[in-house]
């Protein structure tokens, strides 16, 4: 029998979503095992019925629930505390659902701040007011999935491996346990490392790293090292789609989209302690919070 | 007494939308609203960010079009550290915007759109799918799903990632092209071309030319336009002057640094999305269906009809036998749908020019770059619309200030009265079913929301 899937997306993107596609054709076998239950970006089943004429919010049951996004209004939290009561396995899909992700930096400033901004740009009309008729109130801030309910399995990154989402998704499948990585970035990272240089800062990038392009990223020096900021030491390994992790394969240094390597780290701190143990002056660091870009949910940026 | 209709959410869109249609006691539409329901605020939480990191953070405004917002981020950050890209760099950006449009424009057909039309509007809703279609069209489902990746994989290969991209950076890229992967990609490419071709015929003996009733009712509004033309008023996704067209076909043509004189957004208290419209006409905002005002629309049609020709070969056959089908300004909303199966032609082609330019292959990508303070307005053409990121710097080079004004929320208006025509026009008497509503979602899907 056919395993049901539900799919939500709340506080997101729908780059998640393309991940999902992005597994490519393998996608069009596993779909033959998979019966999509709900998945508002594929499929038209609505939460009030078909004709919309039912009371409560309603997500059939299903055998695998998967949520992307955070969760920053009323109906994001009605929305996820349905999937988990109609779902035997809920997993959260990408860094928002785990960790806050990006929309998370709204944190600094709590999220009353964002509409305040939004409705008073220079473009918009003078006197608008913040709309409030048929459309979800905000929490307080953005939460990672597992501040509100019980989540059972993690899939960080911005975006997600497709290659992972299969994975879980075979997994499950098999009734087998789901295998993530669980090293850093730096890990996975070919790049070649001399030891501690002689960088006393960190450099911002507006300068491109050295390194020859005819050649691999392997024979291309470790970009902390080149005395850029990268996060590689303090980031959950897992975006490698060839051989590489995704940005550094671009020669660009790590930002941290996949959250902390141990699922309660603190991006920030532990990047700090790893500068410093390098002998680098961690104030040359010129926008520390940015360092909780994708992992500030848990009330680590606030 | 009167009842309200509640479509939600509406599904097979990009974003997150619910419609609320009002009846009166007669059971006939007295009013139809599109509900925008989320905001993250972006335009705060960039403030204080080092600008250069803002191209890699107002990415995650769309998982759908992350190229568009990272590149006209990139360029609103030039303009705030007064930096030209390097000649190589620029081109290596417009090779990614459009060949990330070739990915965007097959999803949206094939997956999301095409189940109202292969399936039919009024099939039931558990095969109305692109899992409908991998059953009732497997071949065809296959090479979609083929073509799709290959479109992904190409840019996220060169380019280290497809979703969420890096590599483009103020100054210019990251990296540069080597010989091996232009030839890869031209390749690739010329393989899309060959696709977007089948999907243009395709569509045209498979939809269109099935759906014409539909096409000249089904959410048809009288609006302007707005989208993005060269110095010879050709079709440009990339860079170029914006053109504001009146729905009788005059127009105006401005630099984006003045887009402050020519667009407002109006709020209302329903909906989280604001509502661009044209400032510069002096006629205030109404939906009003007989007489709007200040109303235009961006995205697929918007720039087939502002644009005075398509500076590639097939693209420009396909629209001038579209003109001669639709002619000169068509006003129908499901032509969206046909005119993004042009533009999809387009950027193969546009993407193949490119990529035989050898040039493109030059090692100075990335120009000097010193953080400042300053300001920097960027627009590209994203899928859904024209895309403007505005930014302010302190002397340090952090963002002190930004406005965005999103593709979608172009359209978010004319998407209203659409969804109004077309509620209005379906239901009388209180009578509806699951295909009739569905129908009225049809009127949003075309724009790609």
């Amino acid at each position: 029998m056919a395993v049901r899937v539900a799919e939500e997306w709340l506080h997101s993107c729908s780059g998640c979503e393309i991940a999902i596609l992005n597994i490519g054709e393998p996608l069009v076998e596993l779909l033959s095992k998979l019966e999509f239950v709900h998945i508002p970006v594929l499929m038209d089943n609505k939460y009030f019925g078909q004709l919309g004429d039912k009371e409560h919010l309603e997500i059939p049951e299903a055998d695998v629930g998967i949520v992307s996004g955070g969760c920053a209004n009323e109906e994001h939290k009605e929305i996820l505390e349905e999937m988990r009561k109609k779902c035997k396995i809920l997993i959260a899909l990408g860094t928002c659902a785990t960790h806050g992700g990006l929309p998370a930096l709204i944190n600094s400033w709590g999220t009353e701040a964002a509409f305040d901004e939004a409705f008073s740009t220079t473009t918009t009309d003078e006197g608008a007011q913040v709309p409030t008729q048929g459309v979800p109130k905000p929490l307080d801030r953005v939460y990672a999935l597992d501040e509100i309910v019980d989540i059972d399995l993690l899939v960080p990154g911005c975006p997600p491996n497709p290659a992972h989402i299969a994975g879980a998704i075979t997994a499950l499948l098999e009734g087998k346990e789901v295998q993530l990585p669980t090293k850093s970035v730096c890990d996975t990272c070919p790049t070649i490392r001399k030891g501690k240089g002689d960088i006393k800062e960190v450099k911002r990038f507006t300068t491109n790293a050295a390194f020859d392009p005819e050649k691999g990223v392997e024979e291309m020096q470790c970009l902390l090292e080149q005395g850029f900021m990268c996060m590689g030491p303090v980031t959950a390994a897992g975006c490698a789609k060839r051989g590489a992790p995704s940005c550094i394969s671009a020669r660009v240094p790590c930002r941290g989209c996949y959250g902390p390597v141990l699922n309660k780290g603190n991006q920030m701190l532990d990047m700090m302690n790893a500068l410093a143990s390098n002998g680098i002056d961690f104030t040359s660091v010129v926008d520390r919070k940015n360092l909780l870009r994708f992992s500030g949910a848990h009330n680590k940026l606030r | 007494m009167g009842k309200v209709i509640n479509i939600q959410p509406v599904t097979r869109i990009e974003g997150h939308a619910s419609i609320a249609i009002e009846l009166d006691d007669n059971g006939n539409v007295s009013d139809a609203k599109m509900h925008l329901m989320s905001l993250r605020g972006f335009e705060k939480f960039v403030q204080g960010r080092p600008a250069e990191e803002v191209p890699r953070i107002v990415n995650r405004i769309c998982g759908i079009c992350p190229w568009m917002h990272h590149l006209a981020s990139n360029k609103a950050v030039d303009g705030c550290f007064g930096v030209t890209p390097s000649p190589t760099g620029h081109k290596l950006r417009e090779l990614c915007q459009t060949m990330a449009h070739i990915n965007d424009k097959i999803l949206h057909f094939f997956f999301l759109a095409a189940p109202d039309f292969v399936i039919g509007p009024d099939s039931d809703y558990s095969v109305r799918n692109v899992m409908g279609i991998v059953k009732q069209a497997p071949e065809l489902a296959t090479q979609v799903v083929r073509m799709r990746q290959l479109g992904q994989m190409m840019i996220d290969k060169f380019a280290g990632k497809a979703i969420h991209p890096i590599a483009a950076v103020t100054g210019g890229f990251a990296k540069p092209m080597l010989e091996s992967e232009r030839q890869e990609m031209l390749r690739d490419c010329r393989t899309l071309l060959d696709f977007s071709c089948f999907a243009l015929d395709f569509a045209k003996d498979n939809v269109f030319s099935k759906y014409m009733d539909a096409i000249q009712q089904l959410g048809v509004i009288n609006t302007g336009f707005l989208g993005t033309v060269d110095e010879q008023g050709g079709l440009n996704i990339y860079d170029g002057k914006l053109r504001l067209m009146r729905a009788t076909g005059e127009y105006t043509d401005f630099p984006v640094e003045e887009y402050t004189d020519y667009l407002g957004e109006h709020v209302e208290p329903w909906s989280y999305a604001k509502m661009p419209y044209a400032k510069t006409w002096d006629e205030g905002f109404s939906m009003d269906l007989d007489a709007p005002k200040g109303i235009y629309r961006a995205n697929t049609l918007a720039r087939l009809n502002v644009c005075d020709h398509i500076g590639t070969p097939k693209a420009q056959a396909a629209l001038e036998e579209f003109r001669t089908s639709f002619g000169r300004y068509p006003q129908y909303t499901l032509l969206y749908h046909y005119a993004r199966l042009i533009e999809l032609i387009y950027a193969c082609e546009r993407s193949l020019e490119l990529l035989s330019d050898t040039s493109i292959t030059d090692t100075h990508v990335r120009n000097e770059v010193e953080p400042k303070a300053g300001r920097g307005v960027g627009m590209v053409e994203a899928p859904r619309g024209t895309l403007i990121h505005d930014y302010e710097t302190d002397d340090n080079g952090c963002i002190v200030k930004a406005n965005m004004i999103v593709g979608t929320t172009h359209n978010v208006a004319p998407m209203n009265m659409s969804v109004k025509q077309a509620a209005t026009t379906l239901i009388k008497d209180g009578v509806y079913d699951e295909g009739l509503l569905n129908k009225v979602e049809m009127a949003v899907r075309a724009y790609d929301p």
